[in-house]
C-alpha cells in the first residue's frame, strides 16, 4: 500500500442542495497508486463528493487539495488540467459522433490552425487504444456501440486527456459480468503498470473486495467508515452502509401457479437497428409465478419485453395478455388489459425527469374519476394524498413529491417507477432490470415487492442482468442466447454454472462480450 | 409554357431564395446548439429597416449593410441573453421578437421617414442599393452567365457562406463543439468547454446572418422598406432548416426549392392565374415539407426505411 503524500484530500467538505444536505463534513484522502472504493446507499452523497472533486459541484464549505495544491475556483477544465478524470454513470458522449470524435472532444488535432484533422485523430485514438490495451474502432458511431464499449470510449477519453486520477461512478451498473471482469483487469493494469489512482463508486460489495485497496463507506452524506479492504468483509460493509442488519428470509410462496396470463408464441422481433433480435420464441407466464429471463445483454431480452408491452413492432408470432391477442395494440391498450411494466432504462422510458415526482407517480391514472372530475378537472387534494401515500409506502427519499423527478438519485428514481407500476391494478407484470444501479436497501425492498406481487397471484416476467437476482427470485428460469431459448430451469435445483453455460449459447470458454 | 419557364424564372429563383438562404443558415447555427430561433422573421425585418436607415442617412450601401449587421448583432445578443442567461423559453422570446420587430419598424418608419406603409427613398434621402456584380468571363457564357453574373452582392455572399458554414460545422473543432452542445451539452462541459459560450456564439452569428438577410430584402431584392416586408420568410427559413436537416448544402437546396416555387407563382400570375392562388404557393410548399419531415421521423422511429445520415 503506497503511503506517500495523498494525491487527493478532502477537508471538512459539506454540500447543501435545496432541501438536502448531500455531504456533511466529509474528510478523507486518497493515496497515489491505490484503488479506492467509495460505497454507500443511493443518495448517500458519493456522487456529489466525486462531482466536487471533478469540479462539477462547488462545495458549500470545506477545502479540497489535489496533488498537494488547494483548489479554490474549481471546474472540470481545471480538474482535467490537474490530471483528474471522471467516467460518469450516465455517459457523457455525443451519440451521433464517432468514437474518435468523442474521445478527442475539445482537444481535437488541427491542421492549418482551425480544420479538424481526421487522419491524425484516428491515429491518436488507435495509439491510445493500443497503449492501454483497450480495443475500439475509432470510426464507429457511438450510438451504435454496446454499453460496455461506450464505457470503454469514456475511459479512453479520460486517459487521452492525461488523467492519472480516474474516478469511476458505478462503472459496472450497466455491464455484463464478463464486461465487469474485463474492466477490473483494466483497472488493475492501470494501477500496477502506470501507477494511476482509481476511485471507484459502487454498490456491489464483492467488487469492492475484488478490486480495491481501501474502502470508504458513506451514509446520509456522512463518512461512516474508512478501512483497508483486507480488514473488512462484505457483511461488515453492508451493515455500515445501511446502518441496520439486513433481513435475509423471504416470504414463502403461496399456492401453485394458476392460469396462463402472458403467452408468447413463435415471436420474432427486430431490433431498432433492423437486425433480428428475437428469433421464434415461445413462453408462458402463469398467475402466481415469476419467470426469470437470464441472458447476456443484447440477446433479445430487451426486444422481447418491448414487444410484449407494445413498444416494438412484431415481425411474426403472437402475444396474448389475459387471454387477449395484443399484436399491434398500443402500449396504452395493453396496459388497460392489466399489464404493468418496469422498463429497463428508467431515464429514457421509466420517468419523465422534467416532470414532478407527483406527476410521475400519477402517470397513467390521471383520468381516473377519483383524481379528475369528469376526467378533466384535476382533484389536487386526492392526487396529493395518493402520491404522498406511495411516496411514503415505497420509501422514496427526496425533497418531496413536488420536486423534479430528474433531481432524485438513481435508486430513488427507480423506486418512483416501481411505486407506480406495482400499484397498478392488473395481474401481469413485466419487470426489466428492477434494481440496476440501486443500493442494497432499496434492492431488498424491490425484491420484496416483486415476491409480494407473485404471492398475490400476479404473473411476472423478470428480466435482469444480475444473475443472482434472477436465480433468487424466479420460480422458473429460461436462458436466451441470440434471441432463442437455450435452456429452462425449474425449482430448487437450479445450478448457476448450468445457467451461465446456457446463457452463453452452451459454448463454454467463449464468454467474452 | 414558354412564357413561364424562362431564364428569368431561374434568375428570380436565386433572388427570392437568397434572404431565405441567409436566414436559414442562421437558424441552422442555433439549431446546432439546440436552440430553435423562431424570432428570425422579426430579426430580418429589423435588419431590413436599419439597412435602409443606414443607407439613407450615411449615404452608402456599405453603411446600410453595417447598420443591418449591427442591428443583427444586438438582437442576437438580446436573444442569447434571454434564452441562455435567463433561461427563458426560446419560443416565447422568438414570438416576442417578431411582435416587437413589427411594432418597432412601423413606429420608426413613421417617426423618422414620416411615411406610412413603405419608404422607397426621396430626393433628399435616396436609398443606396447594394451593387450588382458582373463577373467578367463567366458573364459571357450563354444561359449560365445570365444566372451566375450580375447578381447583387449578398447573393454571392450567401453562396460563399453555404460553403464556409459547411466547413465550419463538419470540418472544424468549433463546429463539433457547437453540434455537441445541441446534442449532448454535458459531454462538452465535462470536456472543459462551456456549452453556454457555444450558444452565445451561435446566437450572435445567427443575428449577423439575420442582418444580412434583412439587408438583402431592402437593399438588394428591392430598394425600399415596407411594413412587414419579411412576409414570414423567417418562418419559411425555419422550415428549410428542418427540411435540410441542418446541413448547409441541403438547407441551401431547400431554400432554392422555396425560391423556385415563389418565382413560379409570380410567373403564373403574369399569365393570368389568380394572385390569391399563386401567393399561397410558398406556404403550401412549406406545409408539404413539414409533412414529409414528420413522416420521415415516424419511419425512422419504427426503424424502417432508414435514411443516410448527414
Amino acid at each position: 500500500m503506497p503511503k506517500e503524500a495523498p494525491i487527493v484530500r478532502f477537508e471538512h467538505i459539506s454540500m447543501q442542495f435545496p432541501g438536502v444536505l448531500a455531504n456533511d463534513d466529509v474528510s478523507l484522502s486518497v493515496g497515489k497508486g491505490e484503488v479506492f472504493a467509495l460505497v454507500g446507499e443511493n443518495g448517500a452523497g458519493k456522487s456529489t463528493l466525486m462531482n466536487i472533486l471533478y469540479g462539477l459541484n462547488r462545495p458549500t464549505s470545506g477545502r479540497l487539495f489535489i496533488k498537494g495544491r488547494e483548489v479554490t475556483r474549481h471546474s472540470p477544465a481545471q480538474a482535467i488540467a490537474m490530471g483528474v478524470g471522471m467516467v460518469h454513470q450516465h455517459f457523457k458522449l455525443v451519440p451521433s459522433f464517432t468514437v474518435s470524435q468523442n474521445i478527442l472532444l475539445a482537444c481535437e488535432p488541427r491542421k492549418g490552425g482551425f480544420l479538424y484533422d481526421f487522419g491524425e485523430a484516428r491515429k491518436r485514438v488507435e495509439a491510445l487504444s493500443q497503449t492501454y490495451g483497450l480495443e475500439i474502432d475509432p470510426d464507429a458511431r457511438v450510438d451504435e456501440l454496446t454499453i460496455g464499449l461506450q464505457q470503454r470510449v469514456e475511459i479512453l477519453k479520460t486517459l487521452g486527456r492525461g488523467a492519472d486520477v480516474l474516478i469511476l461512478d458505478e462503472p459496472t451498473a450497466v455491464l455484463t459480468p464478463q464486461e465487469s471482469e474485463e474492466l477490473f483487469g483494466v483497472i488493475r493494469r492501470m494501477v500496477q503498470e502506470r501507477g494511476m489512482t482509481v476511485i471507484i463508486i459502487t454498490h456491489k460489495l464483492y467488487e469492492v473486495m475484488a478490486v480495491s485497496h481501501r474502502v470508504a463507506v458513506m451514509r446520509g452524506g456522512k463518512l461512516v467508515g474508512l478501512h483497508e479492504t483486507r480488514d473488512v468483509n462484505q457483511r461488515i460493509l453492508a451493515e455500515l452502509m445501511v446502518g441496520r442488519n439486513l433481513e435475509e428470509e423471504r416470504p414463502e410462496r403461496a399456492g401453485a401457479p394458476g392460469e396462463a396470463l402472458i403467452r408468447v408464441e413463435g415471436l420474432k422481433v427486430r431490433s431498432d437497428r433492423g437486425l433480428p433480435a428475437v428469433n421464434g420464441l415461445s413462453l408462458t407466464v402463469r398467475a402466481g409465478e415469476i419467470l426469470g429471463v437470464a441472458a447476456v445483454e443484447g440477446n433479445g431480452q430487451s426486444e422481447l419485453v418491448e414487444a410484449i408491452c407494445g413498444m416494438q413492432p412484431i415481425e411474426a408470432g403472437e402475444i396474448w395478455v389475459e387471454g387477449v391477442r395484443v399484436n399491434g395494440m398500443s402500449p396504452g391498450k395493453i396496459r388497460a388489459l392489466g399489464l404493468a411494466h418496469v422498463p429497463e432504462d428508467r431515464n429514457a422510458t421509466g420517468v419523465s425527469g422534467a416532470a414532478s415526482v407527483s406527476d410521475n407517480l400519477l402517470a397513467g391514472r390521471q383520468r381516473e374519476r377519483r383524481f379528475a372530475a369528469g376526467g378533466i378537472h384535476m382533484k389536487k387534494k386526492a392526487i396529493r394524498a395518493y402520491v404522498t401515500g406511495l411516496f411514503r409506502r415505497f420509501d422514496i427519499r427526496g425533497a418531496g413529491v413536488s420536486v423534479q423527478a430528474g433531481s432524485l438519485s438513481g435508486g430513488n428514481m427507480q423506486k418512483v417507477v416501481v411505486a407506480r407500476e406495482f400499484s397498478a391494478d392488473g395481474r401481469c407484470l413485466v419487470v426489466a432490470q428492477p434494481t440496476r444501479g440501486v443500493d442494497i436497501g432499496a434492492q431488498e425492498f424491490i425484491h420484496r415487492c416483486i415476491l409480494d406481487k407473485r404471492n398475490a397471484g400476479c404473473a411476472i416476467l423478470l428480466v435482469s442482468a444480475d444473475l443472482d437476482e434472477v436465480l433468487s427470485l424466479s420460480d422458473r428460469v429460461i436462458t436466451l442466447f441470440e434471441g432463442r431459448i437455450t435452456g429452462e430451469f425449474t425449482g430448487a435445483s437450479i445450478d448457476k454454472q448450468d445457467v451461465g453455460y446456457a446463457m452463453t449459447g452452451g459454448r463454454s470458454g467463449e464468454v467474452g462480450a | 409554357m414558354r412564357d413561364i419557364f424562362t431564364i428569368g424564372l431561374l434568375q428570380n429563383t436565386l433572388r427570392t431564395a437568397t434572404p431565405v438562404v441567409l436566414a436559414a443558415l442562421g437558424i441552422m447555427l442555433t439549431d446546432h446548439v439546440g436552440i430553435m430561433n423562431i424570432g428570425m422573421d422579426g430579426m430580418m425585418l429589423c435588419g431590413a429597416f436599419f439597412a435602409v436607415l443606414g443607407s439613407c442617412f450615411l449615404g452608402s450601401w456599405v453603411a446600410g449593410l453595417g447598420a443591418a449587421l449591427a442591428c443583427g448583432l444586438i438582437l442576437g445578443l438580446f436573444f442569447g441573453l434571454f434564452v441562455i442567461r435567463f433561461k427563458s423559453d426560446e419560443f416565447i422570446i422568438g414570438v416576442a421578437l417578431n411582435i416587437f420587430a413589427g411594432g418597432l419598424t412601423v413606429f420608426l418608419l413613421r417617426t423618422i421617414f414620416g411615411v406610412a406603409g413603405a419608404f422607397s427613398g426621396s430626393e433628399a434621402l435616396p436609398i443606396h442599393a447594394l451593387p450588382r456584380i458582373d463577373i467578367p468571363l463567366i458573364g459571357d457564357i450563354p444561359v449560365l452567365g445570365q444566372l451566375l453574373s450580375g447578381n447583387t452582392l449578398l447573393v454571392y455572399v450567401s453562396w460563399l457562406l453555404v460553403a464556409v458554414l459547411y466547413v465550419l460545422a463538419f470540418h472544424t473543432p468549433l463546429g463539433f463543439w457547437m453540434r455537441a452542445t445541441g446534442e449532448h451539452p454535458e459531454s462538452l462541459r465535462a470536456a472543459g468547454v462551456s456549452p453556454e459560450a457555444m450558444k452565445y456564439l451561435a446566437s450572435i452569428l445567427c443575428g449577423l446572418l439575420s442582418g444580412l438577410a434583412g439587408a438583402h430584402l431592402s437593399l438588394g431584392y428591392l430598394t425600399l422598406f415596407a411594413e412587414n416586408m419579411s412576409a414570414s420568410r423567417g418562418f419559411i427559413a425555419v422550415a428549410c432548416c428542418i427540411f435540410g436537416r441542418s446541413n448547409p448544402p441541403k438547407v441551401f437546396l431547400a431554400a432554392l426549392l422555396f425560391g423556385f416555387i415563389d418565382a413560379l407563382g409570380l410567373r403564373l400570375q403574369s399569365v393570368g392565374v389568380s394572385s390569391n392562388l399563386t401567393s399561397m404557393a410558398p406556404y403550401v410548399v412549406t406545409v408539404v415539407m413539414m409533412v414529409w419531415v414528420v413522416q420521415r421521423g415516424r419511419r425512422r422511429r419504427l426503424g424502417q426505411g432508414k435514411l443516410p445520415d448527414t
